[in-house]
């Protein structure tokens, strides 16, 4: 086993590699040879078809896991993303179908009450000393009740807003190149997923992220701004919530108040398969992509393959739990 | 490398194994069933039905439905999954029509037939629909309650929701039947408690203690009826008579026990039967009903043990 040993004076790229690398690559693999495995299995899954299902199926999963893996470096846990991406999506609801108002003002209205709620969180978290996982399964609550609240506990609709449904499901990509219809949606993910990955990787924020993982009392000591930081990623992971919020409304032509309750535990799956550590300091965002990509793989194949859906369920756990042992066993062999 | 190695073995195992699984059942005619729930009773004892239908008529059929009733999106994925199969035809209950209506336009153009189940789709693309004439069930409940408390009286209803298909008909089949024919009934209240058994019994609670007079409550599903009865039992006011919908376990005990007068009962069995069978006739290209009325039974303490009942009762 090779291990890369990166000096402190190593350029982006190293402490990447030294941070993931090995992660990413054994998720990476795992992919490979999920979808190897399940095209040999049955000749209908590697169609196009079917792989654009899969990324679609991924997009929502994975821009709410991209959401999620910014609260876990900081060391926190964000029950909420699940119930704010609904709320998001009831918002754009009220603004495009109560109030009659512009494409751009709805999306606009779901992103910044998403942030505004990531703000709140964070707020709690960080002004109130009140820990993450208790004051996100608050917000988690609260959230979801306002949903049902604001909608009047019925789905809103978007048939008044033709080009709502395109944000997920037209294809941009399908116009230029009409033999690969990717749909919007999935352009999305990794728009989002590139733009997560340079705020972590090159701005001010994402080394702070990082940092606040790694050893907050020290960065405090420092004579950093902990709490203003800290809030600003919770904003950030709100905002990119409103993101998804948008997504699955889109996909569905429909804010469905009453969903969203386990879409958080899937989410931090995702975040867990890519090799982001829960103790917080350590995570990338292509892990992640890959981590969503493994579940929505995974569910895929396994109905493909006509596998008892009681059956699907025992196998993603055991793959969970398979990735978080390689994951620490690379960990101790490294320490 | 040892865990890597580890590892890479583990998942290829699980990836033949599934692939040996797969493997079977290739020639057969493949209808997939997408439902809108899995592990509720109700729906394994449609999948029953379902699979009884596969195996007289030698199709393959697969059952699948989300873990509950909110989760529209995954029902889209599990549908985009099942057409990727290229099936000879689909049966789907679907949990938000306008959701979707992009997949069942790709299925109608790749010229797999739709058979929707349970409830309607607001398309024409299914070809049949196989399901409850909840309106008739509920107005059924209506009458024998009517027979239970004399005709006259103070009534409520205890329902599961206010949105879906199901909810409304099931509220309306009732209360219309009241008004149309008994004017000497009246309903005081209609409350929703989401199917949910304690929320229902918290409901429950409060109709009766703020109705005295109250002579009877229908609870429009299994949930809604246990909360009922627990609500009655807890307020000890055992006089008041309870009529339910669905079974379950609780359900069918509390009829036998005599705190529910008794129940409706939709034959889910039947729902799962006939929509497999429509979907062989229609991927063989003849002609189905558009309508496939699956049954309901009224179901008491002296015929809950007959043969025709015990049949499309569940646990």
């Amino acid at each position: 086993m090779s291990t890369v040993e990166a000096t402190p004076q190593a350029g982006f790229a190293a402490r990447l590699l030294q941070a993931g690398a090995h992660q990413k690559l054994l998720a990476f693999m795992s992919l490979i040879i999920l979808l190897i495995g399940f095209s040999l299995a049955s000749p209908n899954f590697m169609q196009t078809s079917n792989i654009i299902a899969i990324l679609q199926a991924t997009s929502v999963n994975g821009v709410l896991a991209i959401a999620a893996t910014l609260v876990i470096i900081t060391g926190g846990i964000d029950l909420s993303v699940g119930t704010l991406m609904t709320f998001c999506a009831v918002i754009a609801g009220v603004v495009l179908t109560y109030w009659g108002l512009p494409l751009p003002l709805g999306i606009l209205a779901a992103i910044g009450a998403g942030a505004l709620c990531g703000l709140t969180s964070g707020t709690f978290v960080a002004k109130m000393k009140i820990p993450p996982f208790i004051a996100t399964l608050g917000m988690m609550l609260m959230l979801k009740g306002l949903s049902l609240v604001i909608s009047g506990t019925r789905p809103i609709y978007f048939n008044d807003t033709p080009g709502f449904t395109e944000i997920s499901r037209g294809s941009l990509i399908g116009e230029v190149i009409p033999a690969l219809p990717i749909p919007n949606g999935v352009l999305i993910l990794f728009l989002v997923a590139i733009a997560a990955s340079y705020i972590l990787g090159r701005t001010v924020l994402g080394r702070y992220t990082f940092a606040l993982g790694s050893n907050e009392e020290s960065v405090r000591l420092s004579g950093v701004n902990t709490d203003a930081w800290k809030m600003a990623v919770y904003a950030l992971a709100g905002g990119i919530c409103g993101i998804a919020g948008l997504l699955i409304a889109s996909r569905l032509n429909s804010a469905q108040p009453a969903l969203g309750l386990g879409y958080e535990l899937e989410a931090i799956a995702a975040v867990v398969i890519g090799g982001t550590s829960l103790a917080g300091g350590r995570g990338t965002i292509l892990g992640t992509l890959i981590g969503a990509l493994i579940m929505a793989v995974l569910a895929n194949g396994l109905r493909i393959l006509s596998v008892a859906q009681e059956w699907q369920t025992v196998v993603t756990g055991a793959i969970i739990i398979l990735a978080v042992y390689a994951d620490m066993m690379r960990k101790r062999r490294m320490g | 490398m040892f865990t890597r190695r580890a590892m890479l073995g583990a998942i290829s195992a699980v990836a033949l194994v599934a692939s040996g699984m797969a493997a079977s059942a290739q020639d057969k005619m493949y209808i997939p069933l997408i439902s809108k729930g899995f592990q509720h009773q109700f729906w394994q004892a449609v999948k029953a039905g379902a699979d009884k239908a596969a195996a007289e008529l030698d199709v393959e059929v697969t059952f699948e439905g989300p873990d509950n009733e909110t989760m529209v999106d995954r029902q889209i994925d599990m549908l985009a999954a099942a057409l990727a199969k290229k099936p000879a035809a689909l049966g789907f209950a679907a949990l938000d029509s306008q959701a979707a209506i992009p997949l069942l336009k790709q299925a109608d153009e790749a010229g797999i037939p739709v058979i929707a189940f349970d409830s309607g789709v607001d398309s024409d693309i299914p070809k049949a629909t196989a399901s409850t004439d909840n309106l008739a069930a509920a107005a059924l409940a209506a009458d024998k309650m009517a027979e239970l408390i004399g005709g006259a009286g103070q009534v409520a209803v205890v329902a599961h929701d206010q949105t879906s298909r199901t909810g409304i008909d099931r509220r309306d089949g009732f209360v219309n039947q009241v008004k149309e024919k008994y004017p000497d009934i009246e309903i005081v209240t209609i409350q929703y408690g989401g199917g949910d058994h304690l929320q229902s019994t918290e409901i429950t609670k409060s109709i009766l203690q703020a109705n005295p007079d109250l002579k009877g409550i229908f609870g429009t599903n299994e949930g809604s009826a246990i909360g009922v009865v627990n609500g009655v039992r807890e307020m000890d006011r055992s006089n008041v008579v309870i009529i339910g919908y669905d079974s379950g376990a609780q359900q069918k005990e509390a009829i036998r026990e005599g705190l529910m007068a008794g129940a409706i009962t939709q034959n889910p069995v039947g729902i799962g039967y006939e929509t497999v069978k429509a979907a062989v006739a229609a991927a063989k290209g003849e002609e189905v009903p558009a309508s496939i009325d699956t049954g309901f039974y009224y179901y008491d303490k002296t015929n809950i043990d007959d043969p025709e009942i015990a049949a499309v009762l569940y646990d």
